[in-house]
């Protein structure tokens, strides 16, 4: 069906408010247009890695969270909803859960959570061929102990185990791919989105994810006010740069064949998305000019890739 | 009761306790391949692709995920086991406590390895006492006939409602898990009939009353729950043995918290868990034809530790020895040693010499020899009152 906002947003979010997150976290937009994609009659069990959305949503003895919610440790959520899911089909077998209703899987973990300590849980449930959506979202650093470098934190950026100083000039690496190692997995659907707009691109894309039979993966850029240091209101304006610039391009992979969702008809320097930020000031001091060069060229480089791939695959 | 049917079968101790979960049938089976545990996933897998069960059989890629998934699997609402030894409990070992935290009855076969480094697959207590404070039930098993025994008991002491702990039945590596015995397997019929449902009360999949589990638990609330935690532990005693009960009724074999061989008049005294026991009997037979009043006490339930019950079991020796077959590394003793000690004086038991034997580490063969070893430096001890060094070890070259 097609996405309207006006309908979309009239339904109850499975994430209540009163949660901890903090003003202007990319998180729990993130979490209530993903899960807006679910039918009302469906139920879920939601879980989470250790993390911010994790700590922030269910802290003893208060929910945030409607349908059932399981959290176990920081790198193995992917393995802890394999087993959830696998309990469901053994119990639907057996007749121990009615057989016409419906539960839905669904976990979210950040970068930290996903990139790194729990990339081995992660590609494990996937090639398992468990039918369940993993939900990465994607802070660029480990924000719940206080804005670590993670193998997603974008190159130079200032972090508090990659400080910018005054020999080395913040993170030295660059970004990991993510969605493309998952595209390594051969998974019947992938996006990377981002909530831009009127939440089209994300809820329509866990739609697909969520009502996909088999394994699915969801990347989705959660901007982090204290890590990335904007101001809390301009939220949808970074993940608005993030797309405009290709940072972070909005794309799906359909077992196997690229869609690029958004192609800016004007594409923006990626100076535009790393100016409002303070983790990358000092790429804007006099003489660092080439680290805003080489992150250009980094932009440019993948989505030039990613456009030869969408060409590829379609053919 | 009605008695079952037995059946007379020769088995390895792997295949027995894979057969007993067979019989089970749990919703969920979650394993990894490990030395000498690999058997148990090898079986069920077979029995999954079969057929003969309907269990979810979830191949995963490490253990850690392996006890992940079961901690998933438990919190579904599923009856959830799987299997591993040494490193492969190491890894699990966050999860491990996690599992006992969020109170899921989750049973595991515990086929004993010595733990890295340096590697080394055979048998040795260093894993499951790695993880003996962890909030799991542990129950050692001397036979193969006591590992599938321990194993139809598992669930319905981890699931009865004053315990809802997981448990680990833990048997000796290659020694016990690969060693064709005869065994009596109980018929699938009874073996259903005495498991039973599991019907937990609340569970994720239950969509009319949805639950959040593992939360952020802070400073008002963590210490009751591990109160609590504890409290089941100490209730599972209580549990265990009433579920043994049963099962004598069903089967004629008759389990304790632990097992006294020729304790009646014993002057000198054996504690030793798992296969060595067996060693330990036949030497003390051949003991008692030349006179010496030797016996052994063999801790089949370690967690919770039966403090008053085993004090009371030893009162009347005047020297004991306690073999461990894990060191602690601390410079105090082995950590049955450290259990039993502790257990005799808060019993206001301190007239005995109780010493300790770090034995047969890395699968270091122990035989009847250095049984009759120990026995006579306990008669030593006795006929000296000379205890000597009470930390010790136990066929240790040079």
């Amino acid at each position: 069906m097609a996405y309207n906002l006006k309908e979309a947003i009239q339904k109850q979010n499975r994430m209540t408010s009163g949660h901890r997150m903090c003003a202007g976290c990319g998180a729990p937009v993130v979490v209530n247009a993903v899960l807006r994609a679910l039918k009302e009659e469906d139920h879920a069990v939601i879980g989470a890695a250790t993390g911010c959305l994790e700590v922030s949503s269910f802290m003893y003895p208060y929910t945030a969270w409607r349908d059932s919610f399981i959290h176990n440790a920081f790198e193995n959520a992917g393995a802890t909803m394999s087993g959830v899911e696998a309990a469901y089909k053994a119990m639907k077998k057996k007749g121990k859960i009615p057989e016409d209703k419906h539960t839905k899987f669904i976990t979210f973990g950040g970068d930290g959570g996903t990139y790194d300590i729990g990339i081995q849980s992660l590609s494990g449930a996937m090639e398992r061929w468990h039918d369940m959506v993993y939900v990465c979202y994607d802070n660029g650093a480990y924000m719940n102990t206080g804005i670590q470098r993670s193998s997603a934190t974008p190159r130079f950026a200032d972090t508090t185990t990659s400080p910018a100083g005054k020999v080395v000039p913040g993170k030295q690496q660059k970004r990991k791919d993510l969605t493309e190692v998952m595209a390594g997995h051969h998974l019947p659907y992938i996006a990377q989105t981002a909530a831009v707009g009127n939440f089209s691109d994300i809820t329509t894309k866990a739609e697909k994810a969520i009502y996909t039979e088999g394994p699915c993966f969801m990347n989705v850029l959660a901007p982090c006010p204290r890590g990335w240091g904007y101001n809390t209101e301009d939220l949808m304006q970074i993940n608005k740069l993030a797309v405009e610039t290709c940072y972070w391009p909005l794309y799906e992979i359909i077992d196997g064949r690229y869609v690029v969702n958004y192609k800016p008809k004007n594409k923006l320097p990626v100076e535009d998305f790393l100016k409002p930020q303070k983790r990358f000031k000092h790429l804007f001091k006099e003489g660092n000019e080439w680290m805003i060069e080489e992150l250009q060229k980094e932009v440019d480089e993948r989505w030039e890739r990613l456009l030869a791939l969408e060409k590829m695959t379609n053919k | 009761m009605n008695k079952c049917k037995s059946i007379r079968e020769r088995l390895s101790g792997n295949e027995a306790v894979a057969n007993a979960m067979r019989q089970i049938n749990p919703d969920v089976v979650a394993a990894f391949p490990i030395t000498p545990s690999t058997e148990i996933p090898q079986y069920f897998s077979t029995f999954v692709n079969n057929g003969t069960v309907d269990t979810e059989f979830v191949p995963v890629e490490s253990e850690h995920s392996a006890m992940s998934a079961c901690v998933g699997a438990s919190s579904a609402g599923g009856r959830v086991m799987t299997a591993t030894s040494a490193n492969g409990l190491s890894l699990m070992w966050e999860i491990i406590y996690i599992a006992s935290s969020l109170r899921l009855p989750i049973v595991m076969a515990c086929v004993n390895r010595a733990v890295s480094g340096p590697l080394n697959i055979h048998n040795d207590h260093s894993d499951s006492m790695g993880v003996r404070d962890s909030g799991w039930i542990q129950l050692y098993s001397e036979t193969n006939q006591e590992a599938y025994d321990n194993m139809i008991m598992a669930n319905r002491i981890a699931e009865h409602v004053d315990v809802h702990l997981p448990l680990m039945v833990c048997y000796d590596g290659f020694i016990t898990s690969h060693s064709i015995e005869n065994i009596e397997l109980i018929d699938d019929e009874s073996v259903k009939a005495f498991v039973g449902d599991y019907h937990p009360e609340h569970f994720l999949l239950n969509r009319d009353e949805p639950i959040a589990m593992g939360p952020l638990d802070v400073q008002p609330y963590l210490f009751e729950h591990k109160f609590q935690q504890g409290y089941a532990m100490k209730k599972a005693k209580d549990v265990i043995l009433e579920v043994s009960k049963e099962f004598e009724e069903m089967t004629g074999r008759k389990y304790g918290l632990f097992e006294e061989y020729k304790m009646e008049d014993a002057e000198m005294a054996i504690v030793v868990l798992n296969s060595t026991a067996g060693t330990a009997k036949y030497t003390i037979d051949r003991l008692r034809e030349k006179g010496m009043k030797v016996g052994l006490v063999k801790p089949r339930v370690y967690r919770p530790f039966p403090v008053y019950e085993i004090a009371n079991a030893l009162k009347n020796c005047k020297a004991i020895a306690v073999l461990d077959k894990a060191d602690s590394l601390n410079g105090a003793g082995g950590p049955l040693y450290t259990d039993v000690t502790s257990a005799m004086y808060t019993s206001n038991i301190t007239s005995p010499k109780v010493v300790n034997y770090i034995y047969g580490i890395g699968g270091r063969d122990v035989r009847s020899t250095d049984i009759e070893k120990v026995y006579n430096d306990l008669r030593y001890i006795i006929d000296t009152g000379d205890m000597g060094t009470p930390y010790r070890y136990l066929g240790l070259k040079g």
